[in-house]
This record gives structure tokens, sequence and C-alpha cells, in this order.
């Protein structure tokens, strides 16, 4: 299957998010692929704010299936996140899951004003009611594939499919 | 029963019961870990919802303050809830075995046991006492073992001195009676320090120590030179059944830690202390209260390594 271009994707997605920044607007991406994407958005809409960066696994809903993830990063968020207006980044918007957990854990750093979800790609299948305000495409992928966002050594990001085998 | 009795078929941490034998990577997976959680205290809502609806039991048969109140703080943090049993003025007093006790609150749905106990290897018995769905971490066994307070120490250092590889540590004091020296040589060894030291009188260091794979010193001036973290012993007078040494003062005047004999250390060397620290027994309060001591800092971090090796445990 022909995945569209992760470069071109991410500068819609960064005019989409031009029109609505103000001098409150912060950015939190969610690592890793919504990490790279949000230092992207945050440098190319020189927004003042110090960019965040959230690491889920302490919030995810699976932990007492699968257990802590291996390797937790600490998350930043070097802003008072109290009537912050937080566009949250990720790479991938897939069951929602990820973006609930996400706002879990805004939500313990103080009562953001707002959160808005901007992603590089929806891929539909949502099993919670969350959708993305700013989204660089929709894609329909079969449910046994795994859409991750690549960045190389020189920064250039790109998409890659895999098929998943399920027990 | 597997040779490690705190690792799961899948080779993943069951129970965490001594450092020794621990493979590096757990320890490394421990240590990142906490590291996470570290940011957790600086946040306006200190918890994280991890362990929401699990019960930690904390055991304490043997007195302990900062322990068992670090413990309870990791747990809560993770949003579990902490019951905490001073089993000395409990149902041990009224002739209950130990395992009875534990078969008791496993029926009150315990998912995790912290347990300190004066006998070296209570905790183990325990851990193979109980089900599969039960975690257990030693808090402290007898002579034998204190893992959290090793990792702790592990931590603090690494956050000082980033790398374990080109560290010399010296442990200085009673090795003879420290579960808490036992296991922070496991760990130190396991993570790669070249040269451990051990400071003491012949008195107070166990046989054949070397064994471990310590240089042994008897004296301070020749074992502290050069060395890059001086990790002191309490004088644990409780544990003094037979004199070991003429007096505390005695005792303070050739191995206590003064800021003279800490000259002799790097200049850059990091003094720490696992508490309750006796000033003027085997630290001086200049050192203690100086620049290079992290003694307050460690406590921190023991919240944050505790909280590591439960979500660790509560995961696998």
């Amino acid at each position: 299957m022909q995945l569209p271009d992760a470069e071109q994707l991410l500068t819609l997605l960064i005019e989409k998010i031009r029109l609505d920044v103000t001098d409150k607007t912060t950015i939190v991406g969610i690592h890793t692929g919504g990490a790279w994407l949000a230092r992207r958005i945050h440098q190319a809409l020189k927004i003042t704010q110090p960019v965040g960066v959230l690491d889920i696994s302490f919030y995810r809903d699976d932990y007492s299936k699968i257990g802590l993830h291996p390797q937790v990063r600490p998350s930043q968020l070097p802003f008072e996140a109290e009537n912050s207006r937080i566009i949250l980044v990720d790479d991938v918007l897939y069951t929602g899951r990820t973006i609930r957990a996400a706002i879990n854990e805004l939500f313990d750093y103080g009562r953001p004003a707002s959160i808005h979800l901007a992603v590089l790609v929806d891929r539909g299948g949502r099993e919670l009611p969350i959708a993305a305000r700013y989204t660089g495409a929709v894609l329909t992928l079969p449910e046994s594939s795994m859409l991750e966002l690549r960045q190389a050594d020189d920064g250039k990001l790109s998409l890659d499919l895999r098929s998943i085998v399920t027990e | 029963m597997s040779i490690h009795p705190q690792l799961n078929k899948n080779g993943e941490l069951q129970h965490l019961l001594t450092t020794e034998g621990l493979p590096v990577t757990i320890l490394r997976h421990i240590l990142d870990t906490a590291e996470s959680f570290t940011g957790v205290t600086e946040r306006d809502v200190k918890k994280i919802p991890l362990l929401r609806g699990k019960s930690v039991f904390n055991l304490f048969f043997e007195p302990s303050t900062r322990t068992r109140t670090t413990f309870e703080i990791a747990a809560k943090r993770l949003s579990a809830d902490v019951i905490n049993l001073s089993m000395a003025v409990s149902s041990q007093t009224k002739g209950e075995t130990l395992l009875d006790t534990v078969n008791n609150l496993s029926a009150m749905h315990a998912d995790m046991f912290v347990v300190r106990h004066n006998q070296s290897g209570a905790a183990h018995l325990i851990a193979r006492h109980v089900g599969p769905e039960i975690h257990v971490i030693n808090a402290g066994d007898g002579w034998h073992a204190h893992p959290t307070q090793a990792l702790l120490d592990m931590f603090t250092i690494r956050r000082y001195k980033q790398d374990f590889h080109t560290l010399r540590v010296a442990i200085i004091g009673d090795i003879l009676h420290s579960r808490v020296a036992r296991s922070q040589i496991h760990a130190l060894t396991t993570l790669g320090v070249p040269e451990i030291r051990v400071i003491a009188p012949k008195t107070l260091l166990p046989a054949r120590v070397e064994r471990l794979g310590v240089h042994v010193y008897h004296n301070m001036t020749q074992g502290l030179k050069d060395v890059d973290v001086l990790m002191m012993l309490r004088l644990q007078h409780e544990r003094m059944e037979s004199a070991h040494l003429p007096s505390t003062e005695e005792y303070f005047k050739y191995y206590g830690l003064t800021p003279g004999k800490l000259l002799l250390a790097r200049s850059d060397a990091i003094v720490m202390h696992p508490g309750p620290m006796n000033r003027g027994v085997e630290i001086d309060s200049e050192v203690a209260d100086g620049s290079q001591s992290v003694i307050l800092p460690q406590v921190g971090f023991g919240i944050a390594v505790r909280m590591a090796v439960m979500s660790i445990l509560a995961g696998n």
C-alpha cells in the first residue's frame, strides 16, 4: 500500500494549526512520535511557550495486562498547566486510548483551559469518544497492521506500515 | 522452585528479595523507571493511577520509621491502598505463626506484602508461600538483605556520578551486622563498579568478606584515599549482643567521618548514609550537614525507587 509522505502531511498539519495559534498556545507531544512532531510544529509556528513531552506509560489502561513499559521516559511539562491552551500532538490516532491516558496525565499537572488534538494520521478504529481537531490525513488500514512514524538520522520523518501477528 | 525465587518463569521480577543475582537489565530498569517517578513529586497532583484498586500490606515485624514511611508514600503515590501492620504489637505476640498471619492477610486479598523482619530469610519464606498473584518486597531481613535501600543508593550514585565503571566506592562501618552493606556490595558489583572497599575494625567485618570481591581496610587514612563515594553505615547498637567495640567514643576517633578524614577522599566525593544517623558516632555533624553530603536527597530518591519497584512488580 502506498503511504502518504509524512513530511508533506506535517506541512499540511502545521498550516491547519497556524490559524488558531495565539500567544497562549502550548504544544505537547506524546512520546515518541508525537514528541518529534511537537518539536517540529513548535519550531515552525514560533511558539513562545516551551514544548512539553508526555510519556503516558503510567496512565495506560492495559498496565494490568501487559505490565509496565520497559522504557519509561520522564514526562516534561515546562510550563504552568493551569489555564493553559494545549495542543496535544500524536502521530497516529487509532483506538483513542493513548489520548485518554494523555488527557488524564495532563490534568494531574493542573486544569488546562483547553486541550485540542492534532494528529498526523487518523486511521479510524476508535474505541472511545475522541476526535482530532487537526488531522494530516485519514487512512483506512487493515486491523492487522501497525502504522508507525519513523525519524531518520537527519530528522526526516516517514510512515511505516507493518503487519502484526495477533495471538 | 527456580534458583531465583524472585524471578518468574519469563525471567521477570516477581518478588524483590535481594540484590544478589539480580540481572543487570532488571537493576537498570528499576533505576530508569525511578528516574521517571522523580518528576511526579513536583506536580500538582502527586499521584499516578497505576496501582489503583491494589492493596499493599506493610508487614513490619521490626521497628522502622523511614523505610515504612517511604514505602507507604510510594504506594500511595501509585494510588494503592496501604495497610500498615506493626506486628510486634499484633497477633504474633498472641502466638500466631508468620505463615498463618500471611494466610489471613492473603484472604483479605492483599496484592503486595512489604516485609521487614529481624530473621534472615523471612521475606523468602513468605514469597515461597504466597500464590502467584501476590508480590513480596523485602524491606530488610535480619543481617541478610535490604534491596530497596541498596537500589536507592545506586540511584543516588548514578545521579551524582553517572558512570559506575570508573568509581571507587567505600563502605564504612559496621559491615558485620549490616544487611544494607551486603545488598550494596552485590548491586555495585553487578553495575560494574571496579573497586569496592570496606573499611571497618576486624570485629565489625564478617569472616572472609574478601570473597565478595571487596578490598578490606582497617584504617580510614588508607581506605579513603581517592574514593569517589563514601557509604556510611549506622553503628547498630541494638544488634550488638556482645562487645565488639571498647566504646562509641573510641569508634568515632578511628572510624567516625570527620571533615579532616573526608579530605582524604576525592574533593568531589559524595557522602551517603542510609539513616538513622548517630551523629558523633559514625559521622560528624559537620560532614552530615556539609556540602558533600547527599543524605537528604537519598530519602527523596527512596520514594521514587520504591515506586519503581512496586509498579514493575505489580505489572509482572
